[in-house]
Parts: structure tokens; C-alpha cells; sequence
């Protein structure tokens, strides 16, 4: 295949189907509903996988969550506020451990914690990455099927209004991540009368015992977190070594920052960028290594102050750190704000490189 | 006087006595064990239909459930097939996508009333609109069963509930929904029908609904419902065996017995 101008939600989808997603089902919500329409037409007549136009986000996560137990490759997504909606079975397939990947196109970055602290009920965190544009979201969207595989887990994608609708020039082939388990637990009713019939259950019940052990659930998926947290940490650095400030930015506003600091260094600061491509895990070590013996650290993201505890967390103290975004959305409230403006980025960076106040927000 | 107390013959054992069993084979999708639910509970009796109609039809082989939340959740380590737990109220979404992805299969949800017409009501709604090929059960018993006795929304004008202390009344409380009769006239609903398992021609008829309902499904027909009062005499607070007459004389004078839909032909009363 060569390269062709996509938009981000078109590039999303065919990797998806490149990665073999067989089904999908949304609920159309700006800015995400071009995810919807692009899988729809390309699964909507399929024979081989379906698109399901769901009722409300609820039933679409409930639709996956059926597909995805019988071992088809299946997806859902939303912005956060339909996130919000599927929480609740969103907690309950993590435990259940079923592999799905839901396509978060959120209304900026305000979602920062809903995404990272699991956002329903109970004691979970499912894995979380955050594109910063067209080209890394079609490697991404074929990670997040084999990592879901991998670890009988959900994976999110954070994407934003940019990252559904700016075309890029992407090639997109199938990406091969190396060799998964066979999904052995999946159900095809061919046990049914033997004895060995399956139960893919959020609740810890068995076939043949009574009752449920939640204590042993949840400390065995507690036990496989630690596990992912350990392996699945992605980051991208750049132009650390020499650098006073280091700016820690995700999603499409790092490439707004990229920017920035790109003209800062021709003015001679010395500036470098960490960006957490895995929201969760988060990237702590990594991050604590990076900016180690740094004069300050700067934290840039779309929100009134989220994600600078984890940075905060994985720092310590050992480097002093500053928040230099703020809420920022336009007029629909779709994420477009005036944050993004690399003007205005590079004169908050360089306020914070020399030491001076940055004013808390973004005043238009 | 005291009554005799009865013998507590051990399931697995062979049975003791027992001259009127006619067959006492278990049904073969039935796995050994012990569950939780209460003495005089109709679900169990629903689910051996269930579970006969699945091997009687030779689906054993090709089956997979759908379960909600509800006292019969308890009865999933009993059943020998494959099963995929569903939220409260979520099942015929989950079942959607897994009939998408295997249409072979025969794919059930189980569900209650709690479940289905409480908290899931836009879920078997929207899946009957589709016409989706799958079977759904409602087991009904007009009461929250597991939380101890709540007011549902099939629960009947007059029945007691912890929530309806002096019973349900319609200015308080609102009117049952007749979710058989809702989802009969849905286009996309090819069989809806309503059974009870308070005697034995009822557990008959029960049985032979689940077949049709699964043989629509096999048929490719569409949308398949069938709907089953059961006792709970415990959520109910009537002596156990006054269950059964409970449900067909209060129960089943609002939620009538019957098939609704068949061949997606509405039944006239």
C-alpha cells in the first residue's frame, strides 16, 4: 500500500481493520463520530465482521463486551463523556479480562483522570495511549489490539479533536508484535455437556463451586497490573542531556510544544520534551531519570492540573515543578482552545525557563 | 402435631425411596453442586427447562448463555455450558455482539425482572427493535429476589413488597409493565410468549415456548422472547408453599399465561 492523505479517524480505522477488529460498535459524538462512520463503512455490509450503530453508549460497550468474549478482535469508543457511560462495564471487563480497545477522541484533556484512575467503580487501571498524531495512531491502534491480547485487558486510546480530524499522509499495513496465547478462554459453546465449559465472568465465579472469591479476583488482577505496569511503560524523550527545563506534554498538544521548544533552542535555551506515550502505566522512572539535576520541570497539558501529579509523583521533589497549561476550549466545548498556539506555548515555556510566574489558565 | 421431618437424600447419591421418580437421571447439561437459593424458589425449575430444551434440539454443542444479575447468577456453576456474565440489565447487548460475531451459535440471556425491565429496559427494547436473532428469558417474580424483596417494575397493583409496605399502588407507585406484551409489538420480535411454573402443565408449557423461541433462532427468524413467572415465596413473605398458588392467582391474573407472538403473528386474546 503507499501512503495516502487521511484523516485521523479514517487512518485509526483502517489500522484497526489492518490489525483484524471484526467489530464496532459507537454512538456518534463530536469529536469522535467520525470513528464511527469510518467503521461503519467499512464493517457496516461486512460478512466477515459487523458495525453496529448502538442505541446509546452503554449498549455499544455491552455489544463489544459480547463480541470480545467470543475472541473476535472488537472495539468501542466515545469522548469522555460517553466514557462516562460505559464505566461501569468498562470496570467490569477488566475484570472479566476481556480484551477490547475503546477509542477515547475526548474533548481536550480534561479526561486526564477518568482515563488514568480506572474511572468506575472498584479497584482496577486499564492501560492507556495517547497518540500525538496521525502517523503514531496508526502504530498505536494496532499496539493497543495486541497489548489487549496480550494481557486479556482493556486498552484505551486517548485521542483528541485534532487527532480525528487532521489528515495526514499515513501507510498503514499490519504491524507484527510478535506471537499471542491462544484465546483458549474465549466461548464457542463447543464444551457445552463436557464439563469444561466456560464462565467469562467479572466476578470471580466458577462452574461446579459454589459462591465467589472477590478477595482472590481482585488481588489476581491487582498482581497482573503490577505486571503490565512493569512492561508496557512508552515514552518518547528528546533533547534532554544538556537541558535545564524539561517540558512534560501528551497527546496532539506536544506537537504544538514540539514547536516551541524547537524555536527556544535555536535562541539558545536549553530546553528538552519528555512525553508519555502510556498514560497508564504512567512513565515515572523514566521521567525521574530524565529529569534528574534539571533546574525545573514544566507541565503542559489542557486541564486545570491533572497529569502534574503524576508527574509530581514520579519526580518526588528531587526537581521543582510548574504547571504552565490551563483550561482551554472553545465556544463548543470541543478542546480546540486557545492553548494551542505555539506563540503562546513557547513565551510560557520561556517564563518558566528563566524562573518567572506563568498565570494560571488561558485567557483569550 | 409435628409434621415428619423429611429425608435429606444426598444429591448425587441414588435415590431413596423414591418410587414416584419416574426418570431420575439429571439433565445432562447440569453440572454437580450445591447452590444458595431458597426452598420453594421457581427458578431452578425454569432453568431445567431451559437447559433440557438446549439438548433435546441437539444444541448442547453450540450454545452460549447470556447471564444477568439476579439469585439465579448463583445457578451458573451449575450449568454445563458456555456462559458470558453480563451486567445488570446488559445482557441482550452482550448477547448482540457475540450472535454478530458467531451466528451459528444459539445464543440466550437469562435474566429477571429486576434485570430486564428495571434496570435493562433499553437493552431488550432496542435489541427486539433490531430484530436481533437471539432468544431472551425473563425469569419473573415481580420482586427484587436477591436484595431481599423490593418492588420491581412487574411487581402487581396490591403485591407487598419492602418497598410497598402496604402494596403497590398505582397513584404511589405506578402500574406494572407487561414487558411480554411491550416487546410482542415490536416488528422486529418474531416470538414472544409467557409461561408460569407454578404446576406441572405450566413447567410443560414453559418448555415447549423455549423450544419454539429456540428453534426461531436456529430458523434465522428474528428477535425470540420468552417470558416465565417463577416463585419467591421468601421476596413475596408468604409461607413456602403457598408460592405457587400466589403466583397464578395474583402474579398470573396481571401477567397472563400464553404465547403472544409466533411466526411474528400477533396471538388475539
Amino acid at each position: 500500500m503507499t501512503r495516502r492523505l487521511m484523516e485521523g479517524s479514517e487512518a485509526i480505522v483502517e489500522s484497526a481493520i489492518a490489525a483484524g477488529c471484526r467489530f464496532f460498535a459507537g454512538y456518534p459524538m463530536t469529536p469522535f463520530t467520525e470513528v464511527l462512520e469510518h467503521f461503519a463503512r467499512r464493517l457496516g455490509g461486512s460478512k466477515d465482521g459487523a458495525c453496529i450503530n448502538a442505541e446509546s453508549e452503554i449498549e455499544a460497550i455491552g455489544q463489544a463486551w459480547g463480541a470480545a468474549a467470543t475472541g473476535a478482535r472488537a472495539a468501542t469508543g466515545s469522548t469522555g463523556q460517553g466514557l462516562s457511560l460505559m464505566q461501569e462495564s468498562m470496570s467490569e471487563i477488566t475484570r472479566a479480562e476481556i480484551p477490547i480497545v475503546i477509542f477515547n477522541m475526548a474533548r481536550g484533556q480534561g479526561d486526564y483522570f477518568q482515563a488514568t484512575r480506572g474511572g468506575g467503580h472498584g479497584d482496577y487501571r486499564h492501560i492507556v495511549l495517547a497518540p500525538t498524531d496521525v502517523g503514531e495512531a496508526v502504530e498505536i491502534t494496532q499496539l493497543a489490539f495486541h497489548l489487549a491480547d496480550k494481557w486479556r485487558h482493556p486498552v484505551v486510546i486517548y485521542g483528541d479533536y485534532f487527532l480525528a480530524h487532521t489528515a495526514e499522509a499515513v501507510e498503514i499495513e499490519r504491524i507484527d508484535f510478535g506471537k499471542l496465547p491462544e484465546k483458549d478462554w474465549a466461548v464457542d459453546g463447543l464444551l457445552g455437556g463436557s464439563g469444561k465449559s466456560r464462565n467469562i465472568n467479572p466476578i470471580g465465579m466458577n462452574k461446579g463451586s459454589k459462591g465467589i472469591d472477590p478477595n482472590g479476583f481482585w488481588q489476581a488482577l491487582s498482581e497482573k497490573e503490577d505486571r503490565i505496569a512493569e512492561a508496557e511503560r512508552r515514552y518518547e524523550v528528546v533533547d534532554v542531556d544538556d537541558a535545564e527545563l524539561v517540558v512534560v506534554v501528551f497527546g496532539s498538544l506536544a506537537r504544538f510544544a514540539r514547536a516551541a521548544i524547537r524555536d527556544l533552542r535555536r535562541e539558545g535555551l536549553k530546553i528538552g520534551l519528555f512525553r508519555p506515550i502510556s498514560l497508564w502505566p504512567f512513565p515515572s522512572e523514566a521521567l525521574a531519570d530524565a529529569t534528574a539535576g534539571k533546574t525545573r520541570v514544566a507541565c503542559l497539558e489542557q486541564n486545570a492540573g491533572q497529569m502534574v501529579e503524576d508527574v509530581q509523583l514520579a519526580i518526588l521533589g528531587a526537581t521543582p515543578v510548574v504547571s504552565i497549561g490551563g483550561i482551554s476550549t472553545d465556544a463548543a466545548g470541543f478542546g480546540i482552545g486557545a492553548l494551542f498556539d505555539s506563540d503562546l506555548i513557547r513565551e510560557r515555556i520561556r517564563a518558566a525557563y528563566e524562573g518567572r510566574a506563568v498565570p494560571k489558565g488561558v485567557v483569550v | 402435631m409435628t409434621e415428619d421431618p423429611l429425608r435429606v437424600v444426598a444429591i448425587d447419591s441414588a435415590p431413596i425411596g423414591a418410587c414416584r421418580l419416574k426418570n431420575a437421571s439429571l439433565p445432562a447439561l447440569t453440572l454437580m453442586g450445591e447452590h444458595d437459593l431458597c426452598p420453594g424458589c421457581g427458578e431452578p425449575l425454569a432453568l431445567r427447562q431451559i437447559l433440557d430444551s438446549i439438548e433435546s434440539l441437539n444444541l448442547s454443542q453450540s450454545t452460549i448463555g447470556v447471564i444477568g444479575i439476579g439469585c439465579y447468577t448463583a445457578l451458573t456453576s451449575l450449568m454445563d455450558i458456555d456462559l458470558i456474565q453480563a451486567l445488570h440489565g446488559r445482557a441482550p447487548s452482550v448477547a448482540t455482539g457475540a450472535k454478530r460475531m458467531r451466528p451459528e451459535n444459539l445464543i440466550f440471556t437469562l435474566q429477571g425482572d429486576g434485570d430486564m425491565v428495571n434496570e435493562g429496559l433499553q437493552e431488550v427494547v432496542h435489541t427486539a427493535a433490531r430484530g436481533e436473532n437471539v432468544t431472551c428469558i425473563l425469569l419473573n417474580n415481580g420482586v427484587f429476589g436477591e436484595t431481599g424483596g423490593h418492588m420491581t417494575s412487574t411487581t402487581v397493583l396490591g403485591q407487598r413488597t419492602k418497598t410497598s409496605i402496604d402494596g403497590r399502588d398505582a397513584g404511589t407507585h405506578g402500574y406494572p409493565i407487561l414487558i411480554g406484551d411491550l416487546l410482542s409489538r415490536l416488528d422486529g420480535t418474531t416470538y414472544a410468549a409467557r409461561a408460569s411454573v407454578h404446576d406441572a402443565k405450566g413447567v410443560a408449557r414453559a418448555r415447549r415456548f423455549i423450544d419454539r423461541a429456540f428453534r426461531s433462532q436456529m430458523k434465522g427468524q428474528g428477535f425470540s422472547f420468552v417470558e416465565i413467572l417463577t416463585m419467591c415465596p421468601t421476596g413475596w413473605f408468604i409461607p413456602t408453599a403457598e408460592g405457587p398458588s400466589y403466583l397464578d392467582e395474583e402474579l398470573g391474573a396481571v401477567h397472563e399465561v400464553g404465547e403472544l407472538k409466533r411466526d411474528g403473528v400477533l396471538i388475539e386474546k
